[in-house]
């Protein structure tokens, strides 16, 4: 199933969307693997697999730190891809969200086969705007990989309609001007941003990241957004764990009152 | 032959540059590119930055015939005395340019990483001058290399903010000040330190540091009558290297070296030399040479030199060199702490260890020059900041940290 139709589907079913996060190869390869799992069955409709990179611009100190450690213990650019595929395989959709550097020393278009034979069904590339990325949206578009750039609070309407137009399956609204991590609070700024990419294509699917970490934050962004994008406190229950499985049940935990917040949007 | 007026409209040196950031930050970008460009044609700034570089940084910085040097290296040397401006180095050019910016779009705070601290020191000078709050990111390992600039920058009002992530150096200090920036946009703007990163970046900080250059140029053929045979600088991020190579640019007799880094040298792996030991990729906003793993993943750079320790380099020096209008070459840490001391002992002039890889460059091409010009060669070598602030460091290297003199004159060379 495409992304396009996973949140169509969504919509029929009057709800929003749930993405959760997990950094490839975290703590290891067999584990990630074990948490992106476990993410799915409780409740997270895709999975979105972060590729570890040394200067995560866009990331806060979570995601990070577990990147770092993913790095440190060996995980390369092919496993990210053997975990896809191994995820992918176990029904679970998947979507993968990568700074550029990594892409394009690999080879953009060799990239774009390798992601899409390992079951991905798009990419979402935060340190890359359209207006850089033609070589990417030739390749997406020869391997049917959606592509999901990123708006943000201080995009102008130009750049939003722009923006959308080169995406395919979701656009990745950030709520708030900051980096990734939860917040105590969702951003202000989140619904009208949501608004001016409707108004710029009303059908494209809005995923909106940065800042929710909680069932009720799921909630109330799940009232005017068509995802729900969590990487943060997901992560930390795997980073802050004493061992593994209790990494395992946090996860679950915390994927299914996520799951239940999307069920049931804040009106 | 007339060169093409680079970057392009979207910040591109041929397939160098451009915009590698999250959308948050391409607003800020559009906004400091369109005050740019009105700063740029307007009389009236541009009377004010001149007036704070002659009145306030002491430039035209000298340009000084070093005739003990020359004599010893067979070469005419010629030192463009960057380190004689207030701050002690090129980057004054840069943060007052900036710094005014910054006041002509009302931001209030600025922020800025540094690695050695020299731009660090340099950006709190100019928020201090300017009344701008200034915050400056820094790895926590040059916090402690650097103590003593770290002292500078917080007698100058600024906060100095410890980066604990990834190397603790200045790659992870600009990761840093871009997350500031991501989540400050509105009230601050980023007075980045070198002629990198995105888009109007290396163009903007090349424009306020090539002054270097201009001024060469006219001391050079009032003071010998003619252009050198060659320019060499240092280059870290570049911004040294682009500000006195650009007006050099369409002399095409003259010929252009950039020597980088080479740490314990290129072979080993332990170097920041970024075009002659990495290859292109996207690093801090911008496509560029990066020293980078086989899967495009940062490798950590290595130099001596705090200030040329960035696994990055400037946009513009990755197209003059894929166009071969410059050479770039390593300098190994051993090249460049013999020319520190060479300059030392024969000019009495202490040398950033980042400058004294330039001189260690310019002794390494002068044989050259002589045997392929058939005359003695002149060669103008930035001394782009002067050694203070690595006394520690060079000191450590002779070993005469000592109260008892250990270095006996001739020796440890």
């Amino acid at each position: 199933m495409s992304i396009a139709e996973i949140f169509h589907k969504a919509r029929a079913e009057n709800r929003a969307l749930l993405i959760g996060c997990m950094p490839a190869g975290f703590p290891t390869v067999e584990d990630s693997i074990a948490s992106m799992l476990a993410m799915h069955q409780a409740g997270c409709d895709v999975i979105e697999v972060e590729l570890p990179y040394s200067d995560p611009v866009m990331d806060g100190p979570v995601i990070q730190r577990a990147s770092d450690i993913a790095l440190a213990r060996g995980v390369r650019t092919r496993d990210t891809l053997k975990i896809i595929e191994a995820v992918s395989n176990a029904g679970a959709p998947v979507v993968l969200m990568t700074y550029w550097n990594p892409i394009e020393k690999y080879g953009v278009n060799a990239f774009a086969r390798d992601l899409a034979a390992a079951g991905a069904t798009g990419m979402i590339t935060p340190d890359l705007i359209p207006d850089e990325a033609g070589e990417w949206i030739a390749a997406a578009d020869e391997h049917r990989i959606d592509r999901t750039f990123l708006v943000s609070p201080s995009s102008t309407d130009e750049r939003i309609a722009m923006t959308v137009a080169q995406c395919r399956g979701f656009v990745y609204a950030t709520a708030l001007m900051g980096v990734t991590g939860a917040r105590t609070a969702v951003s202000s700024q989140a619904p009208e941003l949501v608004e001016r990419v409707r108004h710029a294509n009303p059908g494209m699917p809005v995923g909106v990241g940065l800042g929710v970490g909680n069932g009720a934050q799921a909630a109330e962004v799940a009232g005017f957004a068509d995802g729900v994008i969590v990487g943060s406190a997901l992560i930390r229950c795997v980073l802050d764990a004493p061992d593994k499985a209790t990494g395992l049940s946090r996860l679950r935990a915390l994927s299914s009152e996520l799951a239940e917040g999307v069920r049931n949007p804040a009106k | 032959m007339s060169a093409p007026v680079l970057p392009d409209l979207s910040g591109h040196f041929g397939r160098y540059g451009g915009r590698f950031v999250p959308e948050a930050l391409v607003r800020a970008l559009d906004e400091l590119d369109a005050a740019y460009r009105t700063a740029k044609t307007d009389p009236e700034f541009q009377a004010e930055f001149r007036n704070l570089l002659v009145n306030y940084a002491g430039t035209p910085s000298l340009l000084y015939r070093a005739e003990r040097l020359s004599e010893k290296l067979g070469a005419e040397i010629l030192l463009k005395r960057e380190d004689l401006n207030h701050t002690g180095a090129h980057k004054v050019r840069n943060v007052l340019g900036q710094a005014l910016l910054a006041k002509r779009m009302g931001k209030p705070r600025v922020i800025a990483e540094t690695g050695a601290g020299q731009h660090g020191v340099a950006s709190a000078t100019a928020a201090a001058l300017l009344d701008l709050e200034c915050v400056v990111y820094m790895g926590e390992t040059d916090t402690e290399r650097q103590a003593l600039n770290v002292a500078r920058m917080r007698m100058l009002g600024a906060t100095v903010v410890p980066v604990t992530n990834g190397s603790r150096t200045l790659k992870d200090a600009l990761n840093e000040a871009l997350r500031d920036w991501v989540a400050s946009v509105d009230t601050t703007h980023y007075l980045l330190g070198t002629a990198a990163g995105p888009h109007p970046f290396p163009e903007i900080v090349r424009d306020f540091v090539g002054g270097i250059g201009i001024e060469a140029r006219r001391q050079c053929l009032d003071q010998i009558g003619r252009l050198p045979d060659a320019v060499a600088a240092c280059v870290g991020g570049g911004s040294n290297a682009i500000g006195i190579f650009h007006a050099f640019v369409p002399d095409e007799d003259v010929q252009l070296y950039g020597f980088e880094a080479g740490g314990d040298g290129v072979a080993t792996g332990r170097h920041a030399a970024s075009i002659t030991g990495g290859s292109a990729g996207v690093l801090h906003g911008a496509r560029t040479y990066v020293l980078q793993d086989s899967d495009g993943q940062t490798v950590e750079s290595h130099s001596i030199s705090a200030g040329l320790d960035y696994p990055g380099v400037g946009p513009e020096h990755a197209w003059l060199h894929d166009t071969g209008r410059a050479e770039y070459e390593p300098v190994t840490d051993a090249e460049a702490m013999a020319a520190f001391q060479l300059l030392c002992r024969t000019e009495g002039i202490i040398p950033a260890i980042e400058s004294a890889h330039a001189l260690a460059g310019a002794a390494r091409i002068a044989p050259l020059l002589r045997e392929e010009l058939g005359r003695t060669p002149t060669i103008l070598v930035n001394l782009s900041g002067r050694g203070d602030k690595d006394v520690h460091t060079a000191g450590a290297y002779f070993g005469i940290l000592d109260p008892v003199e250990t270095l006996v004159p001739g020796e440890n060379s």
